[in-house]
């Protein structure tokens, strides 16, 4: 990774305190985002990769709050910025879109107006340039007739258009960084393809850098270069998208990998990784995965590895790529399910 | 939207045939013979049996309704029974004075409900948000005659600042708004609070976060206005509530208003002005809550009228 890095989270600690307890959601996630590359955070519900992304732009549900760690954007450390100032940055250097596109727009407000808003808010237009220039990024996002749909409300739009709506209003500013957080789990298959290439595209032409939040495996595919696996809070695994794909190394990735159907292999059988995420009130005390984990030694229950650098450059939190791992010395994660299960 | 006015104008027609109907019928099952009131005590059986033919009371219930009805079709209540004056020369005065009661009381509930209860929702569970609270539930239970008496107790009798009864200058209206409009305060603010509470968990809030918007232009753009249609629809009905409740309100302070000349009818049984003042209210209570369904659609595109 030698491109200049437009986003540098180290070691982010972010909490939930209900009745005195500090429930720990994001619990040090560190990560390098390369400018005008994509990420992608992956993992199951409750991992706390959305926390991950609320935080950055410090979006967080009351009571949740930043404990600690450094969010680094453009060489300035967003978690210690006043108020007004993440407001400039909010919709304007770094916007968001979200998982429900059809709630996330005002009801009672126009297209327009929302749109609007956002360039009034950072660019001072006035509403007939404003207007001017929603049309043009309404054509920009691929919606037909720009200026009816300026006029219109949310509820006269399908989903998949007020996504696209959604995607414009984020864009409205020109910014360097966009987070998608599941921005098509919501939408029909069709659709969802056509979102995600939109954003592909918009991308590459506008020179953007993207966090894509998800749990697809496929859209990770389609979209990433580089990829996050969080579970329990923690990044268990750091990759580019190539390797991540070829060469998993955390069970978890693997167990991820495998829940999602092939049609390059002969396998009819999907495999669901057993058991669930655990709640952050009552983490293990080990490795975060080692009760569903096939490997888990007793070494993964008693003590949380460190998210180590591999000898090809990615990372891995995990005791069999080090030296006191005390299980099966020729342990092959890859091949899982069998292995656990022929035993 | 036109089509919507006019057919709620034409639904009005039975309500109020309705509304006629259960007065009418009510007045004339009320044990009493107005003729005998009117007549005094000790009159002699002759002149009540005058006065009774004079009034039609002897014609059949039926008959006499069909003779009222008619009338008031062409807006003539004819004359009461009391004073012998027009009732609509009687009512129009008091009836001003009742409907500004009622209006600035109602304004003084929005202002005051509004307020409170957006401070509550946006700082939920504060030293604020349990105090409003707390105040609210005060307001909305205890009895407003009482209210009044104690405001008028401290406020004109002991600190001497404001006058204790009458109406018409800007310091005899303070108390008795205040008295009338403290529990649709109270009831506005309870509404506002869990209404806003509601919108302000949606995704949409959060957007409008994510554009940079500062927290007052979310909360006052975004979430107020979806907040604030099941307010209207409550603000609606208290206005009706308030017309009809200033009774206890108008005696405390001695106003002359409709609340106090319906009770007063009542009690001498003239039926033409008790008639004419329950269908004015039946009236504007019914055309508020048309504004206030007119409003809807101002506040929600979403709502079809049609």
């Amino acid at each position: 990774m030698n491109q200049e890095t437009i986003l540098d989270i180290n070691d982010l600690r972010t909490s939930f305190l209900v009745d005195g307890f500090e429930v720990k959601a994001v619990d040090g996630v560190s990560f390098k985002l390369p400018k005008g590359k994509t990420i992608g955070i992956v993992g199951e519900s409750g991992s706390g990769k959305s926390i991950t992304a609320m935080s950055i732009l410090q979006l967080l549900d009351k009571p949740g709050k930043i404990m600690g760690g450094e969010i680094n954007f453009k060489g300035r450390d967003l978690t210690k910025l006043s108020e007004k100032e993440i407001r400039d940055i909010r919709g304007n250097e770094i916007s968001m879109i979200f998982q429900e596109p059809m709630t996330s727009l005002n009801p009672v407000y126009t297209i327009g107006q929302q749109i609007r808003e956002t360039l009034k808010v950072h660019q001072g237009l006035d509403k007939q340039r404003g207007t001017k220039k929603a049309i043009e990024l309404l054509t920009l996002v691929g919606i037909p007739s720009p200026e009816q749909r300026v006029k219109q409300y949310p509820h006269e739009l399908s989903g998949g258009m007020r996504q696209r709506v959604m995607i414009a209003m984020a864009l409205a500013c020109n910014p360097e960084l966009l987070i998608a957080d599941e921005p098509t789990t919501a939408l029909d298959v069709t659709i969802q393809a056509q979102i995600l290439e939109l954003i592909k595209d918009l991308q590459s032409e506008l020179g953007m850098s993207v966090i894509m939040i998800t749990h697809d495996m496929g859209v990770v595919a389609e979209t990433c270069d580089y990829v996050a696996v969080m579970y329990g809070g923690k990044v268990v695994e750091y990759q580019d998208v190539k390797s991540i794909f070829k060469s998993p190394k955390h069970p978890y990735t693997v167990g991820l990998l495998n829940s999602i159907p092939r049609h390059d292999t002969d396998v009819d059988e999907l495999e669901p990784i057993k058991g669930n995420v655990p709640s952050p009130k009552d983490m293990p005390e080990g490795c975060r995965f080692a009760p569903r984990c096939p490997f888990a030694t007793e070494l993964c229950t008693q003590e949380l590895p460190t998210l180590d650098t591999q000898a090809d450059g990615g990372e891995v939190r995990c005791w069999i790529y080090t030296d006191r791992w005390d299980g099966d010395p020729e342990v092959n994660v890859r091949e899982s399910k069998r292995t656990a299960e022929s035993e | 939207m036109f089509q919507f006015i006019v057919r709620r104008l034409i639904q009005l027609i039975p309500v109020l045939l309705g509304v006629t109907i259960i007065v009418f019928s009510l007045m004339h099952l009320t044990p009493g013979n107005p003729a005998q009131i009117i007549a005094g005590e000790s009159a002699p059986k002759e002149t009540i049996e005058q006065i009774e033919n004079r009034l039609g009371l002897n014609d059949p219930i039926p008959v006499q309704y069909f003779h009222f009805l008619k009338d008031a079709v062409m807006l003539d209540f004819g004359t009461s029974w009391r004073t012998s004056l027009p009732v609509s020369q009687e009512l129009a005065p008091k009836f001003w004075v009742t409907l500004e009661l009622a209006v600035y009381s109602t304004i003084f509930s929005i202002f005051l409900g509004l307020i409170a209860g957006i401070i509550s929702a946006v700082r939920q569970y504060s030293i604020a948000d349990v105090g409003i609270m707390l105040v609210a539930l005060f307001g909305l239970s205890m009895p407003n005659f009482w209210f009044g008496l104690m405001l008028m107790q401290w406020f004109s009798l002991q600190l001497g600042w404001l006058p204790p009864t009458g109406w018409g200058s800007p310091q005899q209206i303070i108390l008795p708004v205040i008295t009338l409009g403290t529990m649709g305060a109270a009831v506005i603010a309870r509404m506002t609070r869990s209404s806003m509470l509601d919108v302000i968990s949606q995704d949409y809030i959060r957007t409008a976060r994510a554009k940079g918007l500062k927290e007052r232009v979310v909360i006052y753009r975004h979430a107020l206005k979806n907040a604030l249609i099941p307010v209207v629809t409550v603000i609606g009905l208290q206005f009706g509530s308030l017309l009809a409740g200033a009774v206890l309100t108008e005696t405390v302070f001695a106003i002359n208003g409709m609340g106090k000349l319906m009770v007063d009818r009542i009690l001498a049984r003239d039926f033409p002005v008790v008639q004419a003042s329950v269908l004015i209210i039946a009236v504007v209570f019914v055309f508020v809550n048309l504004i206030v369904d007119i409003s809807y659609k101002f506040l929600n595109k979403r709502i079809n009228m049609d």
